[in-house]
């Protein structure tokens, strides 16, 4: 009895090993080892072939001089604010809307608004180079008929980054906006009820039940929106290749440019590893300050 | 009375007229590609716009078809975009069901480490990555562009959940009857998961097909260009040519976009499934 027991146990254990192994073999090729060499690469001179020069935490001190470097994480900083301060109130006011209980059409509504989500990105960066093109995009057309002055969108670099910003909000407003439609149908309706007796404003329940019942949500979209904003690339790549005059020069392409445009491996290893800790201790950050402001019901 | 049922109908015309405003600015993009690439490249750069394109020049599509190896680049797309999707599916189900439903030493920490490098940017990878795709002769192969996209940690988090919800009673009761894990699974775990298993399969599919930066940098070859690198080189090409550029943009979005329109809800559910997990 025990035998056949235990020879079922061995048995369990054999068939989950042979069907997680696959997974597992390319979970260690190319994410495990990867990172450890990534680490490891990150205190070496390596110009892609032949050997590699040991400079210990060189290609760290040199990173915090490089102004090129600054300026990229500068202007990742600026992308990412932009997206958290603009693009999530947007999405959770298109949540809102979306979820008032009388609305007909909601699926319709959401169907267009998630739209840009699912579309390829390098195609719509060059219907966006084209929308943004300053003497004929329809962007400048619509600021004319509202008697604005024209922009420069991609060419001037005060604007290309507000340019690439904007596009970005009109691609992932709608990911964030379904999350936060799915938060805000979590919260029981006898809340707005019982808020309704007492003579509760529209206001008063949003400031009241929605956003204190909405926060596990909301967190989860910042945390989400922070870590895909900071890896910012292609955008940068496709419209404004980086330019001009590096206004739009994120940490993400300049890595990509240190690697496989100047072939400096290990430099560029060394920014990856600050771009992975920078990620981790902004999420750690958030997480200390979500205990003041994040309700679990 | 009257005057808070008139309050309420403004309310409920504001925020029709709102979400509309909305909708109009996320589809006047798509429109305007649409527009543009049908027409010539003079009338492209008439200012106030012209909405509907008069002539309409359909040669636009053919032009931009055969000005750049688009027919090479389309094939490409979807090879690779149904065998990642394909092997990812399989994979997956099988890992994710031995996570979910069986006990095998070190399952929980090998589950532990798998969760952990959700938060991993990808980019940071990019360099060691490339370094071993260089070591194992796949640069400038289909391998580079397959091998490493079938493992999925967050299809494995996703269908784990829903294998979860299956009755252990329900393999009992079929060994007893003398099936084999294989045939169950096949039989009983697959078809009780179909909407996790097709949200998995989606997800992949779309995310293979617009994927730019890995095939940008495992490939320098035209003929394994997908796409969305295609579109990029196809630029530096024509310049400013938009008709042309917005054809090219119309035919590279379709097929996602037609696939989305026949499953958004799947597409949407599995979406609010893993935000709120």
């Amino acid at each position: 009895m025990f035998a056949r027991l235990r020879r079922y146990k061995y048995q369990q254990w054999f068939w989950g090993y042979l069907f997680v192994i696959p997974v597992m073999a390319g979970f260690f090729l190319f994410m495990v080892y990867p990172m450890i060499s990534g680490i490891a690469l990150s205190f070496y001179q390596w110009p892609g072939i032949g050997p590699k020069e040991w400079v210990g935490v060189a290609n760290y001190l040199k990173m915090f001089r490089d102004v090129h470097f600054l300026r990229a994480v500068g202007n990742t900083v600026y992308y990412t604010l932009g997206i958290l301060v603009l693009g999530v109130p947007l999405a959770l006011f298109w949540a809102i809307l979306l979820n008032q209980k009388f609305l007909k059409g909601r699926n319709f509504f959401r169907l267009i608004y998630f739209l840009p989500t699912v579309t390829m990105m390098a195609a719509v960066s060059m219907v966006w180079k084209w929308l943004l093109s300053p003497n004929y995009g329809l962007v400048n057309y619509f600021l004319g008929l509202v008697g604005l002055p024209k922009v420069n969108w991609l060419l001037d670099p005060k604007w290309a980054m507000p340019g690439l910003i904007l596009m970005s909000i009109w691609k992932g407003t709608g990911f964030n906006m379904v999350i936060f439609l799915a938060g805000l149908q979590g919260i029981p309706k006898t809340y707005y009820e019982a808020a309704e007796i007492d003579g509760a404003t529209a206001w008063h329940k949003f400031r009241y039940i929605t956003l204190p019942l909405l926060s596990p949500t909301t967190f989860f979209v910042i945390i989400t929106t922070m870590i895909t904003s900071f890896q910012i690339f292609q955008q940068a790549y496709i419209l404004t290749e980086g330019g001009p005059r590096e206004a739009t020069t994120t940490i993400v392409f300049y890595i990509y440019k240190n690697a496989f445009e100047w072939f400096k491996m290990g430099y560029s290893c060394a920014q990856s590893v600050f771009l992975l800790l920078v990620l981790i201790l902004a999420t750690l950050i958030q997480w200390r300050i979500q205990r003041r402001w994040v309700h679990y019901a | 009375m009257q005057t808070y049922a008139f309050r309420r109908g403004i309310g409920k015309l504001l925020l029709y007229v709102l979400l509309s405003l909305g909708a109009l600015v996320m589809i006047l993009p798509f429109l305007w590609m649409l527009s543009t690439s049908l027409k010539d490249e003079v009338s492209a750069l008439q200012m106030p716009p012209q909405w509907i394109p008069r002539p309409v020049h359909w040669e636009n599509f053919p032009r931009a078809w055969s000005a750049a190896p688009f027919g090479r680049y389309f094939f490409n797309s979807f090879f690779i975009a149904i065998t990642t999707t394909v092997g990812e599916v399989i994979t997956t189900i099988f890992a994710a069901y031995a996570f979910a439903k069986m006990n095998f030493f070190g399952k929980n920490v090998l589950f532990t480490i798998f969760l952990g490098t959700l938060m991993i940017p990808g980019q940071m990878l990019l360099v060691p990555n490339y370094v071993t795709i260089k070591k194992l002769g796949w640069y400038n192969t289909y391998w580079a562009l397959i091998i490493p996209w079938t493992v999925s940690v967050f299809g494995i988090f996703l269908l784990r959940q829903f294998f979860r919800t299956i009755p252990d009673e329900f393999w009992d009761a079929a060994r007893i009857d003398g099936c084999s894990r294989f045939r169950y699974i096949w039989q009983v775990v697959v078809p009780l998961s179909r909407p996790g298993i097709a949200t998995v399969a989606l997800f992949k599919f779309i995310g293979s097909w617009n994927a730019f930066l890995w095939v940008l940098i495992m490939t320098d070859k035209v003929e394994l260009r997908t796409i969305p690198v295609g579109l990029r080189f196809f630029m530096s090409d024509v310049g400013t040519n938009y008709p042309l550029l917005m054809a090219a943009s119309t035919m590279a979005i379709l097929p996602v976009l037609l696939i989305f329109l026949f499953t958004q809800r799947q597409f949407i559910q599995g979406i609010t499934r893993t935000g709120l997990k």
